[in-house]
């Protein structure tokens, strides 16, 4: 399903290439190929070409028509427009500095306002501050109860009055916070569509009633094309201070982002990446940047992998995984470490485009241990060159190792899967961008 | 039900106005050239069809207009109907089968957030309101008060539910509620799963093992697994599509929130490139908002 954007210039920029000089045209060729990008990305239809005409000139003005190698310039000057369109850097939220201070969370039905109000409560009590999550959503089944268990797995108090009416419920709930000392006011409000005159005046209503520090929308980061809509329309009737993206832990490129943020002026915020409440991140415009090109998403990988373990090792198994070299006295040693990261997938699925390639191969958390136990009965000549691995040592590592002789074929065949899928990664994706949009460079 | 279908109608009308009306606009008194077909592919495009199914589209266009000599931009919108009715009409888009063997089990699955919950207690007021004994299974044991939520609905469609603990294995409610919709000699039993993105493959494990477990528990029952898709999604839908196919199989997609602006152009796309039936579409958060999906009448609809 994804087509890789550096892929597919490359190819542009050959056949220029072969035709010796880059000319406007060229240009225009390969902000074809940007655009279609962007369009599969769901970047608005508008959006996208307004965005296409401002790099146009930029491009054929300046630089790309003496540089001596145009793909790295235009995709260079492509992503550092995107950023600058995603608003340059990382955008913090409203200062939790009066008691209360008091967030608000709206958007459209399951884009993930109650988790985010969760996630939000939870990263106010790392700061040693005290939150209450309101729970203003009187209409969907459960809703209250769903935030109060998410409340409660925290350890962060939960408000909510039955009967009363949303703004009743914030307007008491915001009186309550001042009497108890409490930091921040997380205001959870039921989802409603954008044209629904009644369910948008609620908001105004409480809005008004309670004078938000912070006006959060929620944004699906699967949402298609209305995403303008939409966001046009809340911020509209309610004058939103910021955005949050939800659900970004999916192979969803992302365009919408570049939508919202375009029509709204409004700075994201926030990336949900997950349905608990830890998996919260700042937004970083210049990694949307490169998720909505295809380019992936290293970075986060990296910073991930320096969370959880050794600097070393993490930047050791990084450039062994993209390069040839990785064999299974490695893939032995960091079986430990990457299942500290949590599930491959999940660590695989950053890159864009691999998750589905991953599929062939398959690892679980499971067959890891498996996997292991049949790696340690090799001998360590045959696990750094597994192709001498013939019939005869296969079945003296099948019972070292109490597997069969099928489960060692089947490591070894997983395992070749992966080093040439890693290999590929390695070759294909990052050669060819400027140093500065090299991932990699920014742990050497 | 006279207020879903006025619903459905002006919903309808909503879609047919903002593509047809606009794709009607922009033809008059114009000639099929470059720029008219550009136009029309922005405004597919901007419905969510995508920028392969809107080329295959166009291109189609331009070669049956050359084929046939025809010149006028108002020629355009009879092309586009027929090109999107055969996408969108299958010849048997049937929701059950006479070889089917109760309980029918419906498993229902989708990533998150998309109407899951919601459609099952929609589902289960319309089979109940046929006269059917329905039940329903509370698989999603992950998220916060999923089950109760499931709970209401059930109790508002006046239907049995079988329930567990959260925290609680998703396929060992699967198999006792499958193991009593066989016992109570139950027609349909619905199945609420939780949210789950296609790309976490220790999920859709999981959906695996629930579809495996309800075989164990019920070896005659006729299994069907329907993906429900959020109408704001954008080019994501094929994705979420064909990773579930591949997972339990896409008997039938259900595509919800199409009461807000969302075109559905997604429901061309998804259609054109996997070849998946829609059977319903979600209107609303209320109870009777869901409308059986017809695709000769939503074809009809659009381009009267
Ligand atoms: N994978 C993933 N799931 C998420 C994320 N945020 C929320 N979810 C899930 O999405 C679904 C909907 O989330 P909610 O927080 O209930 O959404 P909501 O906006 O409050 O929904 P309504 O109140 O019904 O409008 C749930 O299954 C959540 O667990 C995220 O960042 N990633
Ligand atoms: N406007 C509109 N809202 C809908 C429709 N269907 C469901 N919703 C709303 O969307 C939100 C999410 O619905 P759920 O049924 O909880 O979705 P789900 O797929 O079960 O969610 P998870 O189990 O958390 O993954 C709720 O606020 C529903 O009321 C629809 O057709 N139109
Ligand atoms: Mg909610
Ligand atoms: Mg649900």
């Amino acid at each position: 399903m994804f087509s890789n954007l550096t892929d597919k210039l490359e190819l542009v920029f050959k056949k220029i290439r072969g035709h010796g000089k880059l000319s406007e045209k060229n240009i225009k060729d390969s902000l074809r190929e940007v655009r279609q990008a962007l369009l599969e990305a769901d970047v608005n239809y508008k959006v996208a070409r307004d965005f296409i005409k401002a790099v146009e000139q930029k491009a054929v003005g300046t630089q790309v028509l003496q540089s001596i190698d145009p793909g790295q310039q235009i995709v260079k000057i492509v992503h550092d427009e995107l950023v600058t369109l995603l608003g340059g850097s990382t955008e913090a939220l409203a200062p939790i500095d009066k008691t209360p201070t008091v967030y608000m969370i709206c958007g459209l039905q399951g884009s993930g306002k109650t988790t985010l109000a969760a996630k939000i409560a939870l990263l106010t009590k790392r700061k040693n501050k005290k939150s209450l999550v309101v729970a203003a959503d009187i209409y969907r089944p459960a809703a209250v109860k769903q935030l109060k268990v998410l409340a409660d797995s925290i350890q962060v108090e939960h408000f909510h009055l039955e009967g009363k009416t949303p703004q009743e419920i914030c307007h008491e709930a915001i009186r309550y916070a001042g009497k108890n000392f409490i930091d921040l006011v997380i205001l959870d409000t039921a989802g409603r569509l954008h044209i629904n005159d009644q369910m948008m005046t609620e908001l105004e209503e409480i809005k008004a009633l309670v004078k938000p520090d912070e006006l959060l929308l929620v944004a699906d980061s699967m949402t298609g094309q209305d995403a303008v809509n939409v966001a046009e329309e809340f911020h509209r009737r309610l004058s939103i201070t910021g955005i949050a993206l939800s659900k970004l832990d999916g192979d969803a490129r992302g365009g919408a982002a570049i939508s919202i943020r375009k029509v709204t002026g409004c700075p994201i915020k926030l990336a949900s990446m997950g349905e608990k409440p830890g998996d919260l991140e700042p937004f970083h415009p210049d990694r949307m940047a490169s998720r909505i090109l295809g380019m992936g998403d290293i970075v986060s990988l990296v910073e991930k992998a320096q969370e959880t373990v050794d600097l070393d090792k993490a930047q050791k198994m990084q450039e062994k995984l993209l390069s040839a070299q990785f064999d299974l006295e490695d893939f032995l040693e960091q079986m430990g470490q990457l299942k500290k990261l949590g599930p491959l997938e999940s660590i695989v699925g950053m890159i864009p485009g691999i998750s589905r390639q991953l599929k062939g191969i398959q690892i679980d958390e499971r067959d890891m241990e498996r996997m292991a136990a049949i790696i340690k009965s090799m001998t360590i000549e045959e696990r750094h060159h597994p192709h001498i691995i013939d019939g005869s040592r296969k079945k003296r590592i099948a019972l070292g190792s109490g597997n069969s002789v099928q489960a060692v074929n089947q490591l070894l065949k997983q395992f070749s899967a992966m080093q040439k899928m890693f290999d590929n990664i390695g070759k294909k994706k990052f050669k060819g961008l400027p140093k500065g949009l090299m991932p990699f460079s920014m742990i050497r | 039900m006279s207020g879903t279908l006025d619903k459905l109608k002006l919903s309808l009308s909503r879609t047919k106005d903002s593509i047809l009306g606009r794709i009607t606009r922009v033809v008059k008194r114009r000639r099929i050239d470059d720029d008219l077909l550009e136009e029309i592919e922005q405004i597919l495009i901007e419905a969510d069809v995508g920028v392969k199914a809107t080329t295959r589209l166009i291109d189609r266009i331009r070669e049956t207009a050359k084929e046939r000599n025809l010149s006028e931009g108002a020629d355009v919108v009879t092309l586009l109907k027929d090109e999107i009715a055969t996408i969108l009409i299958k010849e048997d888009g049937q929701l059950f089968s006479d070889e089917d063997i109760k309980p029918v089990v419906w498993i229902i699955t989708g990533v998150n957030g998309v109407g899951k919950t919601t459609t099952i207690g929609k589902l289960a007021t319309q089979f109940a309101g046929e006269g059917k004994k329905v039940i329903i299974g509370a698989c999603d044991t992950f998220r916060a008060a999923a089950i109760d939520q499931i709970a209401i609905w059930a109790e508002r469609s006046g239907v049995d539910i079988i329930r567990s603990q959260e925290g609680a294995d998703p396929a060992a409610v699967a198999f006792d509620a499958a193991s009593a919709a066989k016992a109570r000699e139950a027609d349909i039993l619905l199945l609420d799963t939780a949210g789950r993105l296609h790309t976490k493959s220790n999920l859709m494990e999981e959906l695996k093992k629930v579809r495996r477990v309800v075989q164990k528990a019920a070896p005659e029952a006729t299994i069907y697994s329907k993906l429900i898709i959020d109408g704001n999604t954008g080019q994501n839908a094929l994705a979420q599509t064909s990773v579930f196919m591949e997972a339990i199989g896409c008997d039938g997609l259900i595509i919800t929130k199409l009461d807000g602006t969302a075109k559905g152009g997604v429901v061309i796309a998804v259609a054109e490139e996997l070849g998946v039936q829609v059977d319903f579409i979600g209107l609303g958060e209320g109870i009777d908002d869901l409308q059986r999906f017809d695709s000769r009448e939503f074809a009809e609809a659009l381009f009267t």
